[in-house]
């Protein structure tokens, strides 16, 4: 998606989920949302992540080849998955035993808005009056970092990054940072902080598409085209 | 008295489950896990007002959730294309995509009531306390949400907390992949999900399985769920075309 002010390529979903993927750290335990945060676990090298699935599993690694496919063995995304050794399965109430108990180290997951305050709205479009939740609320509650992965406006070009969540929320003060198709930002004390910026934008361009006022020190990153 | 669990059919198996029962389906979503066999038998009873309890509940039909491709999904929107049930409590009622409309999204456009949407993680847990003696507990989950709204609020070390109370039904209705002639249980991959709990959370519980052997086939240790949580075991046939 591009606009003709854009100063630069909007980075692809792929793109945002590989960068992503640099802030999770060795020995964590994972839950990977749908849509691009599912795109992160491709990009995951690091063996000693442990991938979690709200649905009952964690220690999977990849999906299973089309021809092979055991219905007994999904992610939470209904994806089915090849089987390895290190697959632990359990059921729900273990499952929301390890993130309403605050064993999730990260939750990547997507938005349709995200305020200044860590304000997530992810489950419902007000006009269509009906939404799922699945474990949204329970992820974003309890995990001990929550990371967003979107477009940084939506298909007619409005601000996601807000003052204030029009959506229905998800849950409040929760997200840490928020990685989109221009830039990484952090969410801190009802602030947010740019960090780095795809590549072709600054904090002028990006702040244009944005509704909150963008903080940035002498830190800021340019990322270089051959590194994302 | 061991075999009086075992019926021979699906339908015989969900014959005396009456109008307005409040009726749980196990696993999570998709065809793993699911009583596809006993759903169908009962979405083929003449009676009405049902109440299904489930998690991810009507999507598969128009996505494809959890199935193969070369399979035609059943979910949880068949007791209301059949018109026997009127209200769902799910934690994942509606696919992301509006279009086509699942059977689910029809029904609840015609009556808003009808779809009582939970956090997942709350939803077990209401399940779960329902099987294990425990009227209410607190949660996190929801504060600042309109899940918050008429819920008592208390703090516990300066963080909100949610008062939920616990979902028990009449009938449950899981799927497994092995059960002995006392009803022990055991589950293969992800297809356990909600279906533990559930059967400890309704007064009857009918559970569907792949295989049935003697007691003593399943390792004492190794029992996912307590044979007196089950009251009617039912055998699919081999080569069944639902996973």
């Amino acid at each position: 998606m591009n606009f003709h002010s854009d100063p630069g390529q909007r980075l692809s979903k792929n793109q945002i989920a590989k960068i992503a993927t640099k802030f999770i750290k060795s020995n964590s335990l994972i839950n990977l949302g749908i849509g691009i945060p599912s795109l992160c676990a491709k990009f995951i090298n690091d063996p000693t992540v442990i991938l979690h699935a709200e649905n009952g599993v964690y220690g999977f690694n990849k999906f299973a080849n089309k021809k092979n496919i055991n219905a007994d063995i999904m992610d939470a995304g209904g994806n089915f998955l090849e089987i390895n050794k290190n697959m632990v399965f359990f059921d729900s109430v273990e499952s929301f035993n390890l993130i309403r108990g605050g064993h999730i180290d990260t939750t990547i997951l997507g938005a349709f808005q995200v305020s200044k305050n860590g304000d997530i709205a992810n489950w419902m479009i007000p006009k269509r009056g009906i939404g799922s939740i699945g474990g949204a609320m329970d992820l974003c509650e309890n995990a001990k970092e929550i990371i967003v992965t979107m477009e940084h406006t939506t298909k007619n070009n409005e601000p996601k990054i807000t003052n204030k969540c029009t959506f229905p929320l998800t849950a409040i003060n929760c997200v840490n940072k928020i990685i989109t198709d221009v830039g990484i930002f952090e969410l801190n004390n009802k602030l947010l902080l740019l960090k780095e910026c795809a590549p072709g934008w600054d904090p002028i361009a990006i702040q244009k598409i944005t509704d909150v006022k963008i903080e940035y020190d002498k830190k800021l990153i340019f990322m270089d085209i051959d590194d994302v | 008295m061991r075999n009086e669990k075992i019926y021979k059919s699906f339908n015989q198996a969900v014959m005396d489950i009456k109008s307005n029962s409040s009726v749980m389906i196990g696993g999570f979503g998709g065809s793993g896990g699911q009583p596809t066999r006993l759903m169908l038998a009962l979405s083929k009873r003449n009676i009405k007002g049902l109440t299904i309890i489930g998690n991810v509940a009507g999507i598969s039909e128009t996505t494809g959730y959890g199935w193969p491709k070369d399979i035609k999904p059943i979910d949880q929107g068949v007791f209301f294309k059949k018109g026997i049930a009127n209200k769902i409590i799910c934690s994942f009622p509606v696919p992301a995509s509006q279009n086509p409309k699942s059977p689910i999204e029809k029904f609840w456009l015609e009556n808003k009531d009808s779809v009582e949407v939970i956090p997942q993680g709350t939803l077990i847990e209401k399940i779960r306390c329902a099987g294990a003696g425990i009227p209410a507990f607190y949660t996190s989950t929801g504060v600042g949400t309109i899940i918050e709204k008429g819920k008592e609020i208390k703090i516990f070390d300066k963080k909100k907390y949610l008062l939920e109370h616990a979902l028990g039904a009449d009938v449950a209705l899981i799927r497994a992949k092995v059960a002995d002639e006392n009803g022990n249980l055991q589950f293969f991959g992800t297809s356990r999900a909600f279906s533990p709990a559930m059967a400890t959370a309704a007064k009857i519980t009918i559970v569907e399985v792949d295989e049935i052997v003697k007691v003593g086939k399943i390792d004492s240790n190794n029992i996912h769920t307590l044979g007196v949580h089950i009251n009617r075991i039912v055998k699919r046939r081999k080569n069944d075309i639902y996973p």
